[in-house]
């Protein structure tokens, strides 16, 4: 199995995200520049976390535009699965391939912290590692982590069973933004993760890599990874 | 030609730095304010001379990049210049 990681002008989190993925997959995942117009054939595509052209406009607004999405966008529409973390979740919005935006934090600060995530959807090659209703603990850090569809759109994704993760509080009860602060950022419907139509694509606001190894606190996220080498391989 | 291109939030998405702009505002002595919404003021130099020409490309770039359709609208202005 290929995995291939999407590296823009101020991406940052494309290293952990190989160290991760290479882990589950025993092998290294390509790298690829975002300056190249196409990726060689993969089985996966990954768009990482950080901060692709400074978040400068918006977040993931540039990046979105770049040679190389022009070819994940074509590729998503094969049916490789592509899996957008932070930054790449908002680069997913913005290319069209995931619907909504993601919008500044309520609270107005960066927001870097475990949180505590239910698994919503489990009929995908991202999510089929877990349970349904599991609680997970991941950490997210960031700004513009704020998921905003439209009433239509939102209805439609919890009806069709495509919103994955949701912010809960630690006993995997709803979050209730005022009461228990287990929604960090203000995200509709509590959503911290949603999936395309065709379950093919997933974008994400937390860090399932950065909880992929005991030794640096968990390995919630390495379910994430190990499901998709044994899906996809 | 010039263009001037304003990138708003459309009605009913919720701006808390907008709104957060009003409380300093109203912490620093401003009474009466209410309704901050924060945007962007984009502006563009186009060899182009024909104006609706012109009209037309910015209006490409903001649905392609400038503005964030689910969310945002814009308003072009075209000027000689």
């Amino acid at each position: 199995m290929k995995a291939s990681v999407i590296v823009f002008p101020g991406s940052n989190c494309d290293r952990d995200v190989q160290v991760a993925l290479g882990q589950s997959l025993r092998r290294q995942p390509d790298m690829v520049w975002h300056g190249e117009a196409e990726i060689p054939e993969t089985d996966l595509i990954v768009v990482p976390g950080g901060f692709s052209y400074g978040d400068y406009l918006r977040s993931g607004a540039m990046a979105a535009q770049s040679p190389v999405m022009r070819d994940v966008v074509a590729k998503a529409k094969k049916g490789v699965p592509v899996l957008g973390i932070c930054n790449g979740f908002q680069v997913l919005t913005e290319c069209g391939l995931l619907p909504g935006a993601l919008m500044r934090n309520a609270g107005l600060k960066f927001v870097c912290k475990d949180v505590h995530l239910s698994v919503e959807e489990t009929e995908s090659v991202f999510t089929g590692g877990y349970e349904k209703g599991q609680v997970i603990r991941i950490p997210i850090a960031h700004h513009d982590g704020n998921y905003y569809a439209d009433d239509e759109t939102l209805d439609r994704l919890e009806g069709d069973g495509l919103v994955a993760f949701s912010y809960c509080a630690s006993d995997g009860g709803p979050a209730d933004g005022s009461t228990n602060g287990a929604n960090p950022n203000g995200s509709a419907r509590n959503i911290a993760g949603i999936l395309s139509d065709t379950r093919t694509v997933l974008g994400m606001m937390p860090h399932p890599e950065r909880l992929s190894d005991p030794a640096l606190g968990g390995n919630d996220g390495r379910v994430l990874f190990d499901h998709l080498v044994k899906a996809l391989g | 030609m010039k263009a001037k291109v304003h990138v708003t939030l459309k009605k009913g998405v919720l701006d808390p730095q907008g709104k957060a702009v009003e409380n300093a505002l109203s912490a620093l002595g401003f009474g009466g304010v209410s309704g901050v919404r924060q945007g962007k003021y984009i502006e563009l130099e186009l060899t182009e001379t024909d104006p609706e020409k012109a009209q037309g490309q910015v209006e490409e770039m903001c649905r392609k990049l400038l503005a964030n359709m689910v969310i945002e609208d814009y308003a072009i202005d075209i000027a000689e210049g």
